[in-house]
Protein backbone atom coordinates (compact mmCIF):
# COMPACT_ATOMS: atom_id res chain seq x y z
CA UNK A 1 0.00 0.00 0.00
CA UNK A 2 0.79 3.86 -0.76
CA UNK A 3 1.75 5.91 2.06
CA UNK A 4 1.22 9.20 0.29
CA UNK A 5 2.02 12.87 2.89
CA UNK A 6 -1.33 15.61 1.72
CA UNK A 7 0.95 18.73 1.62
CA UNK A 8 -2.43 19.48 3.74
CA UNK A 9 -3.38 17.09 5.80
CA UNK A 10 0.19 14.74 6.14
CA UNK A 11 0.82 11.47 5.72
CA UNK A 12 -2.46 8.89 5.03
CA UNK A 13 -3.38 5.64 2.77
CA UNK A 14 -3.82 5.48 -0.44
CA UNK A 15 -7.23 4.49 -0.63
CA UNK A 16 -8.02 8.28 0.71
CA UNK A 17 -6.89 9.55 -2.82
CA UNK A 18 -7.86 9.96 -5.84
CA UNK A 19 -5.36 8.85 -8.79
CA UNK A 20 -5.14 11.44 -11.86
CA UNK A 21 -2.77 9.79 -13.48
CA UNK A 22 0.41 11.50 -15.65
CA UNK A 23 1.29 14.87 -14.45
CA UNK A 24 2.07 18.13 -16.82
CA UNK A 25 0.25 16.96 -20.09
CA UNK A 26 -1.06 20.45 -22.07
CA UNK A 27 -4.45 20.70 -24.07
CA UNK A 28 -3.62 21.70 -27.59
CA UNK A 29 -4.81 25.40 -27.73
CA UNK A 30 -5.48 24.96 -31.31
CA UNK A 31 -5.99 20.98 -31.87
CA UNK A 32 -7.86 22.24 -35.73
CA UNK A 33 -3.91 22.85 -36.22
CA UNK A 34 -2.84 19.12 -35.23
CA UNK A 35 -2.80 16.07 -37.88
CA UNK A 36 -4.94 12.91 -36.66
CA UNK A 37 -1.49 11.57 -35.70
CA UNK A 38 -0.55 14.00 -33.72
CA UNK A 39 -4.10 14.46 -32.33
CA UNK A 40 -3.98 10.71 -31.12
CA UNK A 41 -0.54 10.87 -29.59
CA UNK A 42 -1.89 13.72 -27.31
CA UNK A 43 -4.89 11.80 -26.69
CA UNK A 44 -4.18 8.31 -26.14
CA UNK A 45 0.02 7.51 -25.78
CA UNK A 46 1.08 7.37 -22.70
CA UNK A 47 4.78 8.17 -21.05
CA UNK A 48 3.91 4.71 -18.82
CA UNK A 49 7.36 5.08 -17.37
CA UNK A 50 9.31 1.95 -15.24
CA UNK A 51 11.48 4.67 -12.74
CA UNK A 52 10.47 7.81 -11.66
CA UNK A 53 6.77 9.20 -13.48
CA UNK A 54 5.56 12.50 -13.00
CA UNK A 55 1.83 11.84 -11.15
CA UNK A 56 -1.77 13.97 -9.98
CA UNK A 57 -3.30 12.46 -7.09
CA UNK A 58 -6.34 14.10 -5.05
CA UNK A 59 -6.85 13.18 -1.61
CA UNK A 60 -10.37 12.91 -2.60
CA UNK A 61 -11.85 11.66 1.18
CA UNK A 62 -9.66 14.59 2.52
CA UNK A 63 -9.05 18.09 1.61
CA UNK A 64 -10.04 16.94 -2.18
CA UNK A 65 -7.02 18.95 -3.05
CA UNK A 66 -5.14 17.76 -6.08
CA UNK A 67 -1.29 17.50 -6.36
CA UNK A 68 1.80 16.58 -7.99
CA UNK A 69 4.15 13.15 -6.64
CA UNK A 70 7.24 11.80 -8.33
CA UNK A 71 7.01 7.83 -7.96
CA UNK A 72 9.20 5.81 -8.69
CA UNK A 73 6.82 2.93 -10.32
CA UNK A 74 9.97 0.46 -10.25
CA UNK A 75 9.85 0.37 -6.77
CA UNK A 76 6.76 2.21 -5.10
CA UNK A 77 8.82 4.83 -3.63
CA UNK A 78 7.51 8.71 -3.56
CA UNK A 79 10.50 10.83 -4.28
CA UNK A 80 8.55 14.39 -4.29
CA UNK A 81 5.17 16.14 -3.41
CA UNK A 82 4.55 19.39 -5.23
CA UNK A 83 2.01 21.52 -5.93
CA UNK A 84 -0.14 21.96 -8.87
CA UNK A 85 1.16 24.40 -11.44
CA UNK A 86 4.76 24.03 -10.70
CA UNK A 87 7.30 21.92 -11.77
CA UNK A 88 9.97 19.10 -9.80
CA UNK A 89 12.63 20.01 -8.20
CA UNK A 90 14.29 16.90 -7.08
CA UNK A 91 16.86 15.69 -9.65
CA UNK A 92 14.63 12.33 -10.29
CA UNK A 93 11.97 14.37 -11.17
CA UNK A 94 13.75 17.17 -13.56
CA UNK A 95 15.25 14.23 -15.29
CA UNK A 96 11.56 12.11 -15.71
CA UNK A 97 10.11 16.04 -16.88
CA UNK A 98 13.07 16.35 -19.23
CA UNK A 99 12.94 12.75 -20.47
CA UNK A 100 9.29 12.63 -21.54
CA UNK A 101 8.72 12.10 -25.10
CA UNK A 102 5.92 14.42 -24.55
CA UNK A 103 8.12 17.64 -24.19
CA UNK A 104 8.84 17.08 -27.96
CA UNK A 105 5.55 16.61 -29.00
CA UNK A 106 3.35 18.57 -31.47
CA UNK A 107 0.80 19.15 -29.70
CA UNK A 108 3.00 20.21 -26.53
CA UNK A 109 4.22 22.74 -28.69
CA UNK A 110 0.88 23.81 -29.66
CA UNK A 111 -0.09 23.96 -26.65
CA UNK A 112 2.69 26.21 -25.53
CA UNK A 113 2.81 28.23 -28.84
CA UNK A 114 -1.42 29.15 -27.78
CA UNK A 115 -0.57 30.10 -23.75
CA UNK A 116 2.69 32.49 -24.43
CA UNK A 117 1.83 35.43 -22.57
CA UNK A 118 0.84 33.64 -19.52
CA UNK B 1 -8.58 -20.82 -41.18
CA UNK B 2 -8.58 -24.18 -42.53
CA UNK B 3 -8.47 -27.01 -39.31
CA UNK B 4 -5.34 -27.86 -40.89
CA UNK B 5 -3.89 -24.43 -40.64
CA UNK B 6 -3.92 -25.15 -36.74
CA UNK B 7 -0.75 -26.88 -36.84
CA UNK B 8 -1.73 -30.82 -36.11
CA UNK B 9 1.73 -31.64 -37.51
CA UNK B 10 3.35 -31.09 -34.07
CA UNK B 11 1.66 -34.49 -33.38
CA UNK B 12 3.45 -36.21 -36.02
CA UNK B 13 6.47 -37.39 -33.96
CA UNK B 14 4.49 -36.67 -31.17
CA UNK B 15 4.77 -40.23 -29.11
CA UNK B 16 2.82 -40.27 -25.85
CA UNK B 17 5.70 -39.23 -23.33
CA UNK B 18 3.79 -39.16 -20.01
CA UNK B 19 2.18 -42.75 -18.98
CA UNK B 20 1.26 -44.66 -16.42
CA UNK B 21 4.11 -46.77 -17.01
CA UNK B 22 6.21 -43.50 -17.33
CA UNK B 23 5.20 -42.53 -13.89
CA UNK B 24 5.72 -46.08 -12.20
CA UNK B 25 9.31 -46.47 -14.08
CA UNK B 26 10.44 -42.74 -12.80
CA UNK B 27 8.85 -43.54 -9.65
CA UNK B 28 11.91 -45.93 -9.21
CA UNK B 29 14.24 -43.86 -9.81
CA UNK B 30 13.18 -40.52 -7.62
CA UNK B 31 11.69 -39.02 -10.50
CA UNK B 32 14.96 -37.84 -11.26
CA UNK B 33 15.02 -38.91 -14.74
CA UNK B 34 12.54 -37.47 -16.31
CA UNK B 35 13.24 -35.86 -19.53
CA UNK B 36 13.96 -32.36 -20.19
CA UNK B 37 10.71 -30.76 -21.39
CA UNK B 38 12.59 -28.40 -23.69
CA UNK B 39 16.41 -27.82 -24.33
CA UNK B 40 17.88 -24.62 -22.97
CA UNK B 41 20.21 -23.48 -25.82
CA UNK B 42 22.62 -21.21 -26.46
CA UNK B 43 21.62 -17.95 -28.06
CA UNK B 44 22.66 -18.93 -31.93
CA UNK B 45 24.06 -15.27 -33.56
CA UNK B 46 20.66 -14.74 -36.04
CA UNK B 47 17.57 -16.16 -36.21
CA UNK B 48 14.41 -15.52 -39.06
CA UNK B 49 12.40 -14.32 -35.88
CA UNK B 50 12.93 -13.47 -32.48
CA UNK B 51 9.48 -13.37 -29.47
CA UNK B 52 10.64 -11.21 -27.28
CA UNK B 53 8.36 -12.59 -23.74
CA UNK B 54 7.88 -16.18 -23.00
CA UNK B 55 4.66 -15.82 -21.99
CA UNK B 56 2.29 -18.19 -23.60
CA UNK B 57 1.26 -15.13 -25.97
CA UNK B 58 4.86 -15.38 -27.24
CA UNK B 59 5.25 -19.11 -26.82
CA UNK B 60 1.87 -19.68 -28.91
CA UNK B 61 3.14 -17.47 -31.86
CA UNK B 62 6.64 -19.10 -31.69
CA UNK B 63 4.79 -22.97 -31.72
CA UNK B 64 2.30 -21.30 -34.84
CA UNK B 65 5.11 -20.14 -36.60
CA UNK B 66 6.88 -23.42 -36.66
CA UNK B 67 3.69 -25.41 -37.28
CA UNK B 68 1.15 -23.57 -39.57
CA UNK B 69 3.89 -21.56 -41.41
CA UNK B 70 6.96 -23.67 -41.31
CA UNK B 71 9.66 -21.25 -40.10
CA UNK B 72 12.00 -23.02 -38.03
CA UNK B 73 14.64 -20.69 -37.27
CA UNK B 74 12.82 -18.79 -34.33
CA UNK B 75 13.85 -18.14 -30.82
CA UNK B 76 11.98 -17.15 -27.49
CA UNK B 77 13.81 -14.83 -25.76
CA UNK B 78 12.34 -14.65 -21.98
CA UNK B 79 14.00 -12.17 -18.89
CA UNK B 80 13.01 -14.26 -16.26
CA UNK B 81 11.29 -18.11 -16.58
CA UNK B 82 8.62 -19.10 -19.06
CA UNK B 83 5.49 -18.73 -18.21
CA UNK B 84 6.46 -16.54 -15.14
CA UNK B 85 4.90 -13.25 -15.90
CA UNK B 86 1.19 -13.00 -16.33
CA UNK B 87 0.54 -16.42 -17.55
CA UNK B 88 1.44 -17.44 -14.27
CA UNK B 89 -0.31 -15.30 -12.06
CA UNK B 90 -3.65 -15.19 -14.11
CA UNK B 91 -6.81 -16.74 -12.62
CA UNK B 92 -7.34 -18.72 -16.17
CA UNK B 93 -11.33 -17.87 -16.41
CA UNK B 94 -11.69 -18.42 -20.42
CA UNK B 95 -14.67 -17.04 -22.65
CA UNK B 96 -15.70 -15.50 -25.63
CA UNK B 97 -18.42 -13.39 -24.60
CA UNK B 98 -17.72 -9.73 -26.07
CA UNK B 99 -20.19 -7.29 -27.06
CA UNK B 100 -18.22 -6.28 -30.06
CA UNK B 101 -18.19 -8.34 -33.47
CA UNK B 102 -14.19 -7.51 -33.56
CA UNK B 103 -13.97 -8.86 -30.07
CA UNK B 104 -16.13 -11.59 -30.59
CA UNK B 105 -13.39 -12.44 -33.78
CA UNK B 106 -10.83 -13.07 -31.66
CA UNK B 107 -12.01 -14.27 -28.65
CA UNK B 108 -14.12 -17.10 -30.17
CA UNK B 109 -11.06 -17.85 -32.61
CA UNK B 110 -9.44 -18.63 -29.05
CA UNK B 111 -12.39 -20.89 -27.11
CA UNK B 112 -12.13 -22.83 -30.48
CA UNK B 113 -8.78 -23.50 -30.48
CA UNK B 114 -9.26 -23.80 -26.94
CA UNK B 115 -11.37 -26.91 -27.53
CA UNK B 116 -8.68 -29.05 -29.36
CA UNK B 117 -6.44 -27.55 -27.08
CA UNK B 118 -4.58 -30.51 -25.13
CA UNK B 119 -4.57 -32.88 -28.35
CA UNK B 120 -3.00 -30.62 -31.06
CA UNK B 121 -0.07 -30.05 -27.92
CA UNK B 122 -0.22 -33.49 -26.38
CA UNK B 123 -0.28 -31.78 -23.61
CA UNK B 124 -2.66 -32.28 -20.66
CA UNK B 125 -4.02 -28.44 -19.95
CA UNK B 126 -6.95 -29.00 -17.89
CA UNK B 127 -9.48 -26.83 -20.05
CA UNK B 128 -12.66 -27.42 -18.48
CA UNK B 129 -15.52 -25.69 -20.19
CA UNK B 130 -17.39 -25.69 -16.26
CA UNK B 131 -19.13 -22.08 -17.89
CA UNK B 132 -18.79 -18.45 -16.92
CA UNK B 133 -21.30 -16.42 -14.90
CA UNK B 134 -22.01 -12.80 -14.81
CA UNK B 135 -23.44 -11.18 -12.26
CA UNK B 136 -26.50 -8.21 -12.54
CA UNK B 137 -26.76 -6.59 -9.51
CA UNK B 138 -29.19 -3.34 -10.70
CA UNK B 139 -31.91 -3.16 -12.83
CA UNK B 140 -29.78 -0.93 -14.87
CA UNK B 141 -27.11 -4.06 -15.15
CA UNK B 142 -29.83 -6.15 -15.78
CA UNK B 143 -30.60 -4.32 -18.51
CA UNK B 144 -27.30 -4.12 -20.59
CA UNK B 145 -26.85 -7.47 -20.16
CA UNK B 146 -30.13 -8.31 -22.13
CA UNK B 147 -29.00 -6.20 -24.73
CA UNK B 148 -25.44 -7.99 -24.73
CA UNK B 149 -26.67 -11.12 -24.30
CA UNK B 150 -28.68 -10.62 -27.66
CA UNK B 151 -25.67 -9.20 -29.43
CA UNK B 152 -23.17 -11.90 -28.50
CA UNK B 153 -25.85 -14.46 -30.08
CA UNK B 154 -26.06 -12.66 -33.08
CA UNK B 155 -21.74 -13.38 -33.23
CA UNK B 156 -22.71 -16.95 -33.18
CA UNK B 157 -21.79 -17.44 -29.27
CA UNK B 158 -23.66 -19.03 -26.69
CA UNK B 159 -24.85 -16.82 -24.07
CA UNK B 160 -28.02 -17.57 -21.88
CA UNK B 161 -29.94 -15.28 -19.47
CA UNK B 162 -30.11 -16.82 -15.68
CA UNK B 163 -33.00 -15.66 -13.59
CA UNK B 164 -31.73 -15.79 -9.85
CA UNK B 165 -33.83 -18.82 -8.70
CA UNK B 166 -31.52 -20.63 -11.48
CA UNK B 167 -28.33 -19.26 -10.14
CA UNK B 168 -29.03 -20.13 -6.42
CA UNK B 169 -29.71 -23.75 -8.08
CA UNK B 170 -25.73 -23.80 -10.00
CA UNK B 171 -24.57 -21.91 -7.13
CA UNK B 172 -25.82 -22.75 -3.70
CA UNK B 173 -23.41 -21.20 -1.90
CA UNK B 174 -24.35 -17.57 -2.98
CA UNK B 175 -26.44 -15.29 -1.06
CA UNK B 176 -29.89 -14.12 -3.50
CA UNK B 177 -31.08 -12.72 -0.48
CA UNK B 178 -32.83 -9.49 -2.03
CA UNK B 179 -31.87 -7.31 1.12
CA UNK B 180 -27.63 -7.71 0.46
CA UNK B 181 -26.04 -4.24 -0.69
CA UNK B 182 -25.49 -5.65 -4.00
CA UNK B 183 -28.31 -7.88 -4.44
CA UNK B 184 -28.18 -10.85 -6.94
CA UNK B 185 -31.03 -9.76 -10.31
CA UNK B 186 -29.66 -11.97 -12.62
CA UNK B 187 -26.76 -12.89 -14.64
CA UNK B 188 -25.71 -14.13 -17.84
CA UNK B 189 -23.75 -17.94 -18.83
CA UNK B 190 -21.39 -19.08 -21.05
CA UNK B 191 -21.44 -22.58 -21.04
CA UNK B 192 -18.87 -23.10 -23.21
CA UNK B 193 -16.08 -20.56 -21.20
CA UNK B 194 -13.90 -22.11 -18.25
CA UNK B 195 -10.52 -22.73 -17.05
CA UNK B 196 -7.42 -23.85 -17.61
CA UNK B 197 -4.34 -24.52 -15.74
CA UNK B 198 -2.30 -21.57 -16.50
CA UNK B 199 1.33 -23.58 -16.39
CA UNK B 200 0.30 -25.95 -18.73
CA UNK B 201 -0.50 -23.68 -21.35
CA UNK B 202 2.99 -22.15 -21.59
CA UNK B 203 4.80 -25.51 -20.79
CA UNK B 204 2.83 -27.41 -23.62
CA UNK B 205 3.30 -24.08 -26.27
CA UNK B 206 7.68 -24.43 -24.83
CA UNK B 207 7.21 -27.87 -25.63
CA UNK B 208 5.38 -28.51 -28.76
CA UNK B 209 7.65 -25.51 -30.10
CA UNK B 210 10.93 -26.37 -29.20
CA UNK B 211 9.70 -30.11 -30.98
CA UNK B 212 9.72 -27.83 -33.93
CA UNK B 213 13.35 -26.54 -33.87
CA UNK B 214 12.64 -23.54 -31.89
CA UNK B 215 14.76 -22.15 -29.25
CA UNK B 216 13.82 -21.00 -25.94
CA UNK B 217 16.23 -19.01 -23.92
CA UNK B 218 15.79 -18.28 -20.36
CA UNK B 219 16.78 -15.85 -18.48
CA UNK B 220 17.66 -13.67 -21.17
CA UNK B 221 16.63 -9.67 -21.11
CA UNK B 222 16.81 -7.70 -24.46
CA UNK B 223 17.52 -4.34 -23.54
CA UNK B 224 17.83 -3.00 -27.15
CA UNK B 225 16.28 -3.10 -30.27
CA UNK B 226 18.47 -3.05 -33.40
CA UNK B 227 17.22 -0.83 -36.37
CA UNK B 228 18.58 0.52 -39.69
CA UNK B 229 17.38 2.56 -41.69
CA UNK B 230 13.43 2.31 -39.99
CA UNK B 231 14.04 -1.57 -40.24
CA UNK B 232 14.78 -4.25 -37.66
CA UNK B 233 17.67 -5.85 -37.90
CA UNK B 234 18.25 -7.96 -34.14
CA UNK B 235 18.08 -6.80 -30.07
CA UNK B 236 20.47 -6.51 -27.57
CA UNK B 237 20.37 -8.92 -24.63
CA UNK B 238 22.49 -9.12 -21.26
CA UNK B 239 23.65 -12.04 -23.21
CA UNK B 240 25.02 -10.62 -25.78
CA UNK B 241 23.51 -9.45 -29.63
CA UNK B 242 21.35 -11.55 -31.36
CA UNK B 243 20.59 -10.90 -35.48
CA UNK B 244 16.96 -10.62 -36.84
CA UNK B 245 14.90 -10.55 -39.89
CA UNK B 246 11.91 -9.71 -37.71
CA UNK B 247 11.01 -9.24 -33.98
CA UNK B 248 7.51 -10.16 -32.15
CA UNK B 249 7.11 -8.48 -28.96
CA UNK B 250 4.55 -9.94 -26.32
CA UNK B 251 5.41 -8.25 -23.47
CA UNK B 252 2.73 -7.70 -21.76
CA UNK B 253 3.10 -5.16 -18.45
CA UNK B 254 6.40 -4.06 -20.02
CA UNK B 255 5.67 -3.11 -23.49
CA UNK B 256 5.94 0.22 -22.96
CA UNK B 257 9.47 -0.20 -21.49
CA UNK B 258 10.80 -2.48 -24.37
CA UNK B 259 8.68 0.13 -27.13
CA UNK B 260 10.63 2.77 -26.17
CA UNK B 261 13.97 0.92 -26.98
CA UNK B 262 12.75 1.34 -30.43
CA UNK B 263 11.83 5.01 -29.54
CA UNK B 264 7.89 4.30 -30.10
CA UNK B 265 5.38 4.86 -27.46
CA UNK B 266 2.10 2.83 -26.74
CA UNK B 267 -1.42 3.71 -25.78
CA UNK B 268 -1.42 1.65 -22.28
CA UNK B 269 -0.73 2.00 -19.16
CA UNK B 270 0.74 -0.85 -16.82
CA UNK B 271 -0.98 -1.34 -13.50
CA UNK B 272 -0.95 -4.08 -10.62
CA UNK B 273 -3.78 -6.68 -10.87
CA UNK B 274 -4.16 -8.78 -7.85
CA UNK B 275 -5.45 -12.48 -6.86
CA UNK B 276 -5.54 -14.57 -3.88
CA UNK B 277 -6.25 -18.23 -3.16
CA UNK B 278 -7.71 -20.05 0.17
CA UNK B 279 -7.15 -22.72 1.91
CA UNK B 280 -7.86 -25.56 0.17
CA UNK B 281 -11.59 -26.94 1.58
CA UNK B 282 -14.20 -29.58 -0.44
CA UNK B 283 -15.46 -29.17 -3.41
CA UNK B 284 -18.34 -26.36 -3.21
CA UNK B 285 -18.65 -24.04 -6.78
CA UNK B 286 -18.20 -25.93 -10.03
CA UNK B 287 -17.89 -22.86 -11.93
CA UNK B 288 -16.86 -19.06 -12.46
CA UNK B 289 -19.27 -16.48 -10.97
CA UNK B 290 -17.81 -13.15 -11.94
CA UNK B 291 -18.95 -9.81 -10.69
CA UNK B 292 -18.88 -6.58 -12.56
CA UNK B 293 -20.27 -4.02 -9.82
CA UNK B 294 -18.39 -5.27 -7.11
CA UNK B 295 -15.47 -6.08 -8.93
CA UNK B 296 -14.61 -9.76 -7.83
CA UNK B 297 -14.91 -12.78 -9.25
CA UNK B 298 -14.21 -16.59 -8.00
CA UNK B 299 -13.86 -20.06 -9.03
CA UNK B 300 -12.70 -23.24 -7.17
CA UNK B 301 -9.20 -24.83 -8.69
CA UNK B 302 -8.67 -28.70 -9.02
CA UNK B 303 -6.68 -28.76 -5.48
CA UNK B 304 -9.50 -27.05 -3.87
CA UNK B 305 -8.43 -23.55 -3.33
CA UNK B 306 -11.28 -20.76 -3.89
CA UNK B 307 -9.60 -18.42 -6.21
CA UNK B 308 -10.44 -14.69 -6.02
CA UNK B 309 -10.09 -11.93 -8.44
CA UNK B 310 -10.30 -8.51 -8.21
CA UNK B 311 -10.25 -4.94 -10.42
CA UNK B 312 -7.04 -3.63 -11.16
CA UNK B 313 -5.15 -1.16 -9.25
CA UNK B 314 -5.95 2.13 -9.91
CA UNK B 315 -2.28 3.60 -10.24
CA UNK B 316 0.76 2.56 -12.28
CA UNK B 317 3.07 0.59 -11.03
CA UNK B 318 5.25 -2.00 -12.39
CA UNK B 319 6.11 -3.65 -8.59
CA UNK B 320 4.45 -6.67 -8.62
CA UNK B 321 2.37 -5.50 -5.48
CA UNK B 322 -0.57 -4.31 -5.69
CA UNK B 323 -2.26 -1.96 -2.85
CA UNK B 324 -4.03 -3.44 0.24
CA UNK B 325 -7.42 -1.40 -0.03
CA UNK B 326 -8.00 -3.28 -3.49
CA UNK B 327 -7.91 -7.18 -1.71
CA UNK B 328 -10.14 -5.65 1.20
CA UNK B 329 -12.62 -4.45 -1.29
CA UNK B 330 -12.36 -8.03 -2.97
CA UNK B 331 -12.77 -9.69 0.41
CA UNK B 332 -15.89 -7.08 1.53
CA UNK B 333 -17.74 -8.28 -1.22
CA UNK B 334 -17.05 -11.81 -1.76
CA UNK B 335 -18.55 -12.16 2.24
CA UNK B 336 -21.40 -10.62 1.31
CA UNK B 337 -22.02 -12.77 -1.65
CA UNK B 338 -20.90 -15.98 -0.16
CA UNK B 339 -21.59 -16.12 3.51
CA UNK B 340 -19.26 -19.61 3.52
CA UNK B 341 -16.03 -17.72 2.43
CA UNK B 342 -15.71 -15.44 6.14
CA UNK B 343 -14.13 -18.57 8.02
CA UNK B 344 -11.51 -19.51 5.76
CA UNK B 345 -8.33 -18.39 5.52
CA UNK B 346 -5.98 -16.33 2.97
CA UNK B 347 -3.50 -18.68 1.96
CA UNK B 348 -1.74 -16.23 -0.69
CA UNK B 349 -2.12 -13.36 -2.62
CA UNK B 350 0.46 -11.79 -5.51
CA UNK B 351 0.20 -9.22 -8.30
CA UNK B 352 0.57 -8.93 -11.99
CA UNK B 353 1.59 -5.83 -14.32
CA UNK B 354 -1.09 -5.68 -16.55
CA UNK B 355 -0.97 -3.57 -19.69
CA UNK B 356 -3.94 -1.59 -19.84
CA UNK B 357 -5.47 -0.22 -23.49
CA UNK B 358 -7.87 2.89 -23.61
CA UNK B 359 -10.73 0.72 -25.27
CA UNK B 360 -9.98 -1.91 -22.77
CA UNK B 361 -9.55 -3.97 -26.19
CA UNK B 362 -5.41 -5.30 -27.61
CA UNK B 363 -3.22 -4.42 -29.73
CA UNK B 364 -1.84 -6.74 -32.46
CA UNK B 365 -0.07 -4.69 -34.75
CA UNK B 366 2.58 -3.69 -37.18
CA UNK B 367 5.07 -0.67 -35.74
CA UNK B 368 6.65 2.33 -37.86
CA UNK B 369 9.68 -0.06 -37.74
CA UNK B 370 9.76 -2.45 -40.72
CA UNK B 371 9.83 -6.11 -39.27
CA UNK B 372 8.83 -5.08 -35.88
CA UNK B 373 5.51 -5.83 -34.43
CA UNK B 374 3.25 -5.72 -31.33
CA UNK B 375 1.25 -7.84 -29.57
CA UNK B 376 -0.05 -6.16 -26.34
CA UNK B 377 -2.76 -4.09 -24.29
CA UNK B 378 -4.66 -7.69 -23.31
CA UNK B 379 -4.74 -5.85 -19.88
CA UNK B 380 -7.01 -7.92 -17.28
CA UNK B 381 -7.70 -10.49 -19.65
CA UNK B 382 -5.79 -11.82 -21.98
CA UNK B 383 -5.27 -15.46 -20.67
CA UNK B 384 -8.21 -16.49 -22.66
CA UNK B 385 -7.22 -15.25 -25.82
CA UNK B 386 -3.78 -17.01 -25.78
CA UNK B 387 -4.20 -19.38 -27.85
CA UNK B 388 -5.89 -17.05 -31.05
CA UNK B 389 -3.75 -14.49 -29.89
CA UNK B 390 -0.73 -16.31 -31.12
CA UNK B 391 -2.29 -18.16 -33.89
CA UNK B 392 -2.91 -14.60 -35.42
CA UNK B 393 -0.12 -12.82 -34.67
CA UNK B 394 1.91 -15.70 -36.39
CA UNK B 395 0.13 -15.05 -39.39
CA UNK B 396 0.73 -11.26 -39.57
CA UNK B 397 4.38 -11.81 -38.62
CA UNK B 398 4.69 -14.73 -41.31
CA UNK B 399 3.14 -12.32 -44.02
CA UNK B 400 3.78 -8.76 -42.79
CA UNK B 401 -0.09 -8.19 -43.30
CA UNK B 402 -3.18 -8.73 -40.51
CA UNK B 403 -5.49 -11.14 -41.60
CA UNK B 404 -9.15 -10.37 -40.67
CA UNK B 405 -9.51 -11.38 -37.38
CA UNK B 406 -6.39 -9.14 -36.58
CA UNK B 407 -6.74 -6.29 -38.72
CA UNK B 408 -9.46 -4.20 -36.58
CA UNK B 409 -6.19 -4.44 -33.56
CA UNK B 410 -4.19 -2.40 -35.26
CA UNK B 411 -2.58 0.66 -33.71
CA UNK B 412 -3.69 2.80 -36.51
CA UNK B 413 -7.31 2.54 -34.54
CA UNK B 414 -6.00 4.93 -32.25
CA UNK B 415 -5.56 7.45 -34.95
CA UNK B 416 -8.55 6.92 -36.98
CA UNK B 417 -11.17 6.70 -34.38
CA UNK B 418 -12.40 3.09 -34.76
CA UNK B 419 -11.80 2.08 -31.29
CA UNK B 420 -13.24 -1.18 -29.76
CA UNK B 421 -15.22 -0.12 -26.57
CA UNK B 422 -14.84 -3.39 -24.27
CA UNK B 423 -14.95 -1.13 -20.94
CA UNK B 424 -19.00 -1.71 -20.57
CA UNK B 425 -19.96 -4.83 -18.40
CA UNK B 426 -16.70 -6.40 -18.91
CA UNK B 427 -14.49 -3.57 -17.65
CA UNK B 428 -13.69 -5.06 -14.56
CA UNK B 429 -13.34 -8.84 -15.59
CA UNK B 430 -11.44 -11.39 -16.99
C1 LIG C 1 -3.86 -11.48 -11.17
C2 LIG C 1 -4.22 -11.64 -12.63
C3 LIG C 1 -5.39 -12.30 -12.98
C4 LIG C 1 -5.74 -12.45 -14.32
N1 LIG C 1 -6.86 -13.17 -14.62
C5 LIG C 1 -7.17 -13.44 -15.91
C6 LIG C 1 -8.26 -14.30 -16.22
O1 LIG C 1 -8.93 -14.83 -15.33
N2 LIG C 1 -8.55 -14.52 -17.54
C7 LIG C 1 -7.82 -13.95 -18.53
O2 LIG C 1 -8.14 -14.17 -19.69
N3 LIG C 1 -6.75 -13.14 -18.26
C8 LIG C 1 -6.40 -12.88 -16.97
N4 LIG C 1 -5.32 -12.09 -16.68
C9 LIG C 1 -4.57 -11.45 -17.78
C10 LIG C 1 -3.60 -12.45 -18.41
O3 LIG C 1 -2.80 -13.03 -17.41
C11 LIG C 1 -2.70 -11.78 -19.43
O4 LIG C 1 -3.43 -10.95 -20.31
C12 LIG C 1 -1.97 -12.82 -20.27
O5 LIG C 1 -1.51 -13.89 -19.48
C13 LIG C 1 -0.82 -12.17 -20.99
O6 LIG C 1 -0.01 -13.16 -21.55
P1 LIG C 1 1.37 -12.80 -22.18
O7 LIG C 1 1.97 -14.06 -22.64
O8 LIG C 1 1.18 -11.72 -23.17
O9 LIG C 1 2.15 -12.12 -20.97
P2 LIG C 1 3.15 -12.68 -19.86
O10 LIG C 1 2.81 -14.06 -19.42
O11 LIG C 1 3.26 -11.64 -18.83
O12 LIG C 1 4.47 -12.80 -20.69
C14 LIG C 1 5.30 -11.69 -21.02
C15 LIG C 1 6.72 -12.11 -20.76
O13 LIG C 1 7.60 -11.12 -21.27
C16 LIG C 1 8.75 -11.14 -20.46
N5 LIG C 1 9.50 -9.90 -20.66
C17 LIG C 1 9.16 -8.64 -20.27
N6 LIG C 1 10.13 -7.77 -20.61
C18 LIG C 1 11.09 -8.50 -21.23
C19 LIG C 1 12.37 -8.16 -21.81
N7 LIG C 1 12.83 -6.90 -21.81
N8 LIG C 1 13.11 -9.15 -22.36
C20 LIG C 1 12.65 -10.44 -22.36
N9 LIG C 1 11.48 -10.80 -21.82
C21 LIG C 1 10.71 -9.85 -21.26
C22 LIG C 1 8.19 -11.30 -19.05
O14 LIG C 1 9.17 -11.80 -18.14
C23 LIG C 1 7.03 -12.26 -19.27
O15 LIG C 1 7.35 -13.61 -19.00
C24 LIG C 1 -4.93 -11.90 -15.35
C25 LIG C 1 -3.75 -11.23 -15.00
C26 LIG C 1 -3.38 -11.12 -13.66
C27 LIG C 1 -2.11 -10.41 -13.31
ZN1 LIG D 1 -5.47 16.41 2.15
Amino acid sequence: MLHITCPWCGPRDDNEFHYGGEAHILRPAAPEKLSDGEWAEYLFLKQNAKGPFLERWSHSAGCRQWFNVVRNTATDEIIEIYPMGELPKSPEGIKAYEGNWRRQSAAEKNAKAGVSGT
Amino acid sequence: MKGSANGMRALRGGASRYSIFALARNALSYHENWQKAWRSPEPKPEYDVIIVGGGGHGLATAYYLASVHGIRNIAVVEKGWVGGGNTGRNTTIIRSNYLWDESAGIYEHALKLWEGMSQELNFNVMFSQRGVLTLAHSEHELKEMRRRVEAIRLNGIDSEVMSPAQIKQLVPIIDTNPGIRYPVMGGFIQRRGGTARHDAVAWGYARAADDLGVDIIQNCEVTGILRDGGKVTGIETNRGTIKAKKVGVVTAGHSGVVASMAGLNLPIDSRPLQALVSEPIKPCIDTVVMSNAVHMYISQSDKGELVFGAGVDSYNSYSQRGSIPTVEGLLAAAVELYPIVSRLRVLRTWGGIVDTCPDASPIISKTPVDGLYFNCGWGTGGFKATPGSGHVFADLIARDEPNAIAAPFSLKRFETGYLIDEHGAAGVAH
